[in-house]
């Protein structure tokens, strides 16, 4: 059993790289859930992204998904991008209107 | 111990330290730069995957772009001239649980499949496969991803100049 454990843990495997996806992903819903300030909230949102992508790849690594995982990340990028530069638009003219930019302050939907 | 167990358990402890520290900090720069070193961890793992491209896209993509993006959202933000970068935590004791009840049952079924793994040989072509693919099986997805961001680019142009238009209109 000591053995086995020992070995475990010598040789990173799938189940490593998908515990550190999986721990990225709670630090980045704890960011999301619980800061008051949108930036912080998107950036919470971009680690959830990568630990989902570190965990497509790590499945291309080691089973049968190969390129089409990382195909698959790339994309995850490319929409990323595209959502953070959205997204920062809108924060900007959401600051330009109610010149805060915490969310709690922010409840009218029709300004 | 081999040497790439020893790099992936140093990358990782970056990874997660530099997503605590931008998760914890009370100061938003702070964060910001802890999100930058967490960003180059998480590139340090997918070379560890054999992802050569996807670690440059992802420094390429990730640093040097959309982090420069969140500076500029964080310096143009800022409330008055006082440099008071900081945040507010609401709802702690929620948020917390929560993301400690996602990371344990995550890890809890992560342990217990049983995963098919078949050792893939270690990739020595990625960018030439990658390219084949996306000039093949994925020549739809590429060319709707361009129009996605073609649409992504007009529509931050439209916000950011209407934005300055009402602020001239106003003067």
């Amino acid at each position: 059993m000591e053995f086995a454990a020992a070995q475990w843990i010598a040789e990173p495997g799938l189940n490593h790289f998908l515990i550190v996806g999986a721990l990225l992903f709670s630090l980045g819903l704890m960011a999301v859930l619980s800061k008051k300030n949108v930036i912080m909230v998107l950036m919470g949102v971009e680690l959830i992204l990568n630990s989902a992508n570190i965990n497509f790849i790590a499945f291309s690594r080691f089973t049968e998904l190969s390129l089409e995982g990382h195909m698959i990340g790339l994309f995850v990028v490319i929409i990323a991008a595209a959502e953070a530069a959205v997204a920062l638009a809108i924060v900007l003219n959401m600051y330009n209107r109610f010149k805060t930019i915490h969310l709690n302050d922010i409840f009218s939907l029709k300004g | 111990m081999e040497f790439t167990t020893l790099l992936f358990y140093l990358f990782s402890v970056v990874t997660l330290g530099a997503a605590a520290v931008m998760v914890f900090s009370k100061n938003i720069v702070h964060s910001a730069f802890a999100l930058m070193f967490a960003l180059i961890g998480v590139a340090a793992l997918y070379v560890l995957l054999y992802a050569d491209f996807m670690a440059a896209t992802q420094l390429l993509v990730y640093v040097g772009g959309i982090l420069i993006l969140f500076l500029f959202g964080v310096m143009l933000t800022s409330q008055g001239t006082t440099l008071d970068f900081k945040t507010v935590t609401v709802n702690i004791v929620p948020a917390t649980l929560l993301s400690l009840a996602a990371a344990i049952l995550l890890i809890l079924v992560f342990l217990q499949t049983e995963w098919v793994i078949s050792e893939q040989p270690q990739a020595t072509d990625t960018v030439r496969d990658l390219g084949m693919l996306l000039m093949g099986d994925y020549i739809l997805p590429f060319i709707s991803v361009g129009v996605l961001l073609l649409i992504a680019i007009i529509g931050a142009i439209l916000m950011s100049t209407r934005l300055t238009e009402k602020q001239t209109g106003g003067n």
